[in-house]
């Protein structure tokens, strides 16, 4: 039986059909997840795609955290359930608490949308089980608010407690602390990417395929479970 | 409140002055209007005709002119829906059709740079969602005062602002589109934005109204007060004809966008479409509910009730004319049958979007329209919809011979100043790198993009099982449109032409954005007839019809008229993306051809601005046979796998492609900094190809002859190579090869890519700020 990845669909969602076609080219099935539905469809994992999820009004995922499906995703979360938030998905898991710091605007006030080289710096989540530790691959980064920041102690309990997933191999293009692309929960289960794994699966549309492995890593790890 | 002007008042008192003259309608427009319907209009009705017979939306200067486009169409069974529809549609088989249009948002997006570029955005993909179509991908032609004037630094920003913000938030990539300087464009800038859509044959829709009792709803965006008079007073006049107010008085007639309901909006038509409960669709964009319930009804050739209490407002104190002029963005009109519109109504509710039931089709034949109880509006739809027709004076301007002979002296000691030469036109802001701008968009949302700027076009998957996709370029070159508007709207037809079958497609179809100054000039008429004769006769000999388009007039500040500036967009088909040609060279020790014939043709070239600062003569020989012929060869050789990239010559010449080519690599995009560039040795022919007479290294390096393109060789393909150009008669002359650290012209000079990359990388973040 394949592993069924849910993918939440916000009303503003974008990259929920990227998200979907790297989760079946993984080998995994697909399952979308609408936003108003207090129901996870017993899925064996959850991501929070990429987007504008209600416009980014207010602050970016402030919204999308009180949305339904949250409701149910916040407590499976805490008790085990692999979830990945990408971009909007990041900030969205930073609001509801799941992950701490935050997302501010990028330090140069522009959104940007480039390749970026990120180095895997924890490859035992079980998002990241299928890269070498201190792996580099190339993603790409498009987000106008992408720059992680949070407080010295927070910072230095992340450095600590090896929850820092990837950091941008060479050095911050937006401002993050600490060149941070991705952190991990305390149990490691949920993970927060600013740039797009997704959009790194093939060589036709994107810079490589050094983003696959996020999404096959997940299938082998919820397979072992 | 006082009561609305209505119907039986206007019979009534058919002497009472009415405001024609401040809405933009003549004395003449005025009459006729009230011979057609007996009596002097509502002031509602007014505002109705004011907005449809404006210039913006009746076309009335240039309808004459646009005929050619259906006259002069080439034979083709590709065309699915033409012109006069919200967008064409062309079949690129499989079952599969493309939807694509461009047009100007260029007055809004002065008066406000920033929501005037987005709500541009917004507007065009309306059109494109109203035809059934998913969107998925957009571009954006661009032309601005000169790159170091001050508002240029207020205007271009904003601008690039506004389309990131937009068409980010609606998660559709920015593939491509031109980014252009003059000073023409200084209190006038251009900004056409681009989509297009992608839908199976039998999900074509059409604004065509039917079906007496159905029901027509209106959906999206509650209605507020911007954009009145958007069409008729900002889009159909030049800045500064008004001397009370100039543009401060015209700044409420910009529209502010909500990316995020047009998302929703998006989405929730879509479902609409599957589930089949629209009879007929129409975006509501310029002229707003009064042009989408005329043209609705007048293209169904039915009539229609409206109940304009029923209006969801942002404003209560929105009164009829308001109500129907407002130009709120985010909002679209459907017919739908009785027995759908639970369907309809829930499927709106599932995506937020509000939706109210506005009236119904009827047979009267007449558009019908109630405020408070009382009728506000009583006129035959087609008399409003099709809007009164101008016959312009035309008049070719007396200083055109005086231009085309001011040639450009050659001078000596030309040849010894190559290599600074060009430097300057890679560093030139028409010539430098456009990362600073295109890196503010989104290229890659919906993992379709196989090429984004700054390969020649941008190229998308269709279908991920069959890998059918679509290329798409626009093209438009001023300086040349200035000389000639005729062979200079030919020539950026040609390029569009050229820069789709660069990257192996097979050109399809045609769509094109005409700014010109005020139709109320001759000279500009001319310019504007010219032009128009000159795409229409291209588009014959090309074969490929044009689909649509927009026409922008009044692109002027007091008596100074923009250029011409045509911009014409090309459509072609991939069977098979995997096949697409980037533009920048891939790996080294490949042969790098020139196809097509160079000779000294420096008119209005980009080397003539950036070194001489000269604008005159006449623009490059157009020879369409020959396009036809190159692009055949480029299909031909990208289907059989027998080239590793292909990059168009035109503005720059051979130098500034070959530079190009050196940096931009075969990535899907420009991703400076990620590669180092690959450089190449490259020889000029004795003789340059297919000329005789002695070897003119500056026509070699900065010509701008149409018709060619550099191409680079598979190893082994060579003879193949040959054989195809020689078989279609395209002339062709190996330059050199790829490699190495250096672009080199062998015996003339050598510049470092690092250097190239370097010049070409600072130029726009200089100017227009912080990285």
């Amino acid at each position: 039986m394949t592993v069924r990845i849910g993918i939440v669909t916000f009303p503003g969602s974008l990259d929920e059909v990227d998200a979907t076609r790297a989760v079946a080219r993984a080998g995994g099935t697909p399952v979308p997840l609408w936003h108003g539905d207090r129901d996870l469809r017993g899925v064996d994992a959850v991501i929070l795609p990429g987007g504008f999820s209600y416009g980014d009004y207010l602050r970016c995922g402030a919204i999308a955290r009180f949305a339904p499906v949250m409701a149910e995703l916040i407590p499976a979360a805490a008790a085990g359930l692999p979830v990945l938030g990408i971009c909007n998905g990041f900030q969205i898991l930073c609001e509801a608490h799941l992950l701490p710091g935050a997302l501010i605007r990028n330090a140069g006030l522009h959104f940007i949308n480039k390749d970026v080289r990120i180095r895997i710096e924890n490859n035992r989540t079980q998002w990241s089980t299928g890269y070498g530790s201190g792996e580099v691959v190339t993603v790409v980064l498009k987000s106008g608010v992408g720059a992680y920041v949070a407080d010295q102690q927070t910072l230095a309990d992340l450095a600590a407690s090896d929850r820092v997933v990837a950091r941008y191999a060479d050095g911050s293009p937006n401002g993050s602390a600490d060149d941070i692309a991705g952190i991990a929960s305390a149990d490691g289960n949920v993970v927060g990417l600013m740039p797009h794994p997704e959009h790194a699966i093939d060589m036709l549309t994107g810079p490589g395929t050094g983003g696959l492995s996020f999404f096959t890593s997940i299938l082998t790890s919820a397979a072992r479970a | 409140m006082t009561r609305a002007d209505t119907v039986a008042a206007a019979a009534a008192t058919p002497d009472r002055e009415q405001p024609h003259a401040a809405l933009g309608l003549t004395d003449a427009e005025y009459a006729s209007i009230t011979q057609q319907l007996g009596r002097r209009p509502t002031d509602a009705e007014l505002a109705i005709y004011s907005v449809m017979w404006s210039e913006h939306c009746s076309y009335k200067s240039s309808r004459l002119y646009l005929r050619q486009f259906a006259e002069k169409a080439p034979p083709t069974t590709a065309l699915l829906a033409g012109i006069g529809q919200n967008a064409g549609v062309v079949d690129v088989g499989q079952g599969y059709a493309v939807t694509f249009k461009i047009e100007s948002h260029n007055h809004p997006s002065y008066v406000e740079p920033f929501q005037g570029a987005a709500t541009g955005v917004g507007g065009i993909v309306r059109d494109i969602l109203a035809m059934g179509a998913r969107p998925v991908a957009v571009m954006d032609a661009l032309r601005f005062g000169p790159a170091d004037a001050a508002d240029t630094r207020r205007v271009l920003p904003g601008v690039v602002g506004g389309i990131s913000f937009y068409g980010n938030c609606l998660g559709l990539p920015n593939i491509g589109g031109e980014l252009a300087f003059d000073a023409c464009y200084s209190g006038n800038p251009l900004v056409n934005a681009l989509c297009l859509g992608v839908m199976r044959h039998e999900d074509l829709k059409l604004a065509r109204a039917s079906g007496p009792g159905n029901k027509v709803v209106l959906f999206g965006s509650p209605t507020g007060p911007d954009g009145i008079g958007g069409a008729s007073v900002l889009a159909s006049a030049s800045f500064g004809d008004d001397a009370s107010g100039g543009e401060r008085a015209k700044r409420p007639s910009v529209q502010v966008g909500d990316p995020f309901m047009e998302k929703l909006l998006v989405e929730c038509c879509l479902e609409l479409y599957a589930a089949g409960v629209v009879v007929a669709i129409q975006d509501l964009g310029a002229a707003g509910i009064a042009c989408a319930t005329t043209e609705l009804a007048a293209a169904g050739q039915v009539g229609m009730t409206a109940t304009l209490d029923a209006v969801p407002l942002r404003d209560r104190g929105l009164r009829p004319p308001e109500i129907l002029m407002s130009e709120s963005q985010e909002r679209m009109m459907a017919v739908t049958t009785p027995a759908d519109l639970d369907r309809f109504l829930k499927i709106c509710a599932r995506w937020d979007v509000p939706a109210t039931v506005l009236g119904e089709v009827t047979d009267t034949g007449r558009l019908e329209m109630t405020w408070q109880g009382d009728v506000v509006v009583d006129i035959p739809p087609a008399s409003a919809a099709e809007g009164p027709l101008c016959e312009r004076p035309v008049q070719r301007p007396p200083g055109q011979d005086q231009l085309r002979a001011d040639d450009l002296a050659r001078a000596d000691g030309e040849a010894t100043r190559l290599r600074e030469d060009l430097l300057a036109l890679l560093g030139s802001p028409a010539g430098a790198d456009k990362t600073w701008v295109t890196e503010q968009y989104d290229s890659d949302v919906r993992g379709n993009t196989v090429l984004a700027a700054p390969h020649d076009a941008g190229v998308l998957r269709i279908d991920e099982e069959s890998h059918l996709g679509v290329a798409i370029a626009t093209d438009g070159n001023a300086r040349y449109c200035l000389l000639d508007p005729y062979a200079g709207t030919q020539l950026a037809l040609a390029e569009a032409y050229r820069n789709v079958a660069a990257t192996g497609a097979r050109p399809l179809a045609v769509t094109n954005c005409l700014n010109f100054g005020s139709p109320e000039d001759p000279a500009v008429m001319w310019q504007f007839a010219e032009s128009v004769r000159g795409l229409a006769d291209g588009c014959q000999v090309l074969g490929i019809p044009v689909t649509g388009g927009n026409v922008s007039f009044y692109n002027q500040t007091g008596p100074d008229a923009i250029q011409p500036t045509p911009v014409v967009g090309v459509l072609g088909v991939l069977d098979d993306v995997r096949r697409r040609l980037p533009s920048g060279f891939s790996a080294p020790g490949e042969t790098i051809m020139l196809l097509g014939r160079t000779t000294a043709e420096f008119g209005g070239s980009l080397w003539a601005q950036v070194t001489r600062g000269h604008l005159g003569g006449v623009p490059p020989a157009v020879d369409l046979a020959a396009e036809q012929r190159l692009a055949a060869v480029l299909a031909a050789a990208a289907v059989g796998g027998l080239l590793s990239a292909a990059h168009d010559v035109s503005e720059g010449g051979l130098g500034l492609a070959l530079a190009e080519s050196c940096l931009i690599g075969a990535g899907r995009a420009a991703r400076p900094g990620s590669g180092p560039g690959i450089g190449c040795v490259v020889t000029m022919p004795a003789g340059p190809a297919g000329t005789s007479g002695s070897p003119d290294p500056l026509a070699f390096l900065f010509s701008e002859s149409a018709a060619r393109a550099i191409v680079v060789v598979r190893p082994g393909a060579e003879v193949e190579f040959a054989a195809l150009c020689a078989a279609n008669g395209v002339p062709a002359g190996t330059l050199g090869v790829t490699g190495g650290e250096f672009l080199e012209v062998s015996g003339l000079f050598t510049v470092p890519v690092a250097e190239l990359s370097a010049v070409s990388q600072r130029t726009l973040p200089e100017l227009f700020g912080h990285r």
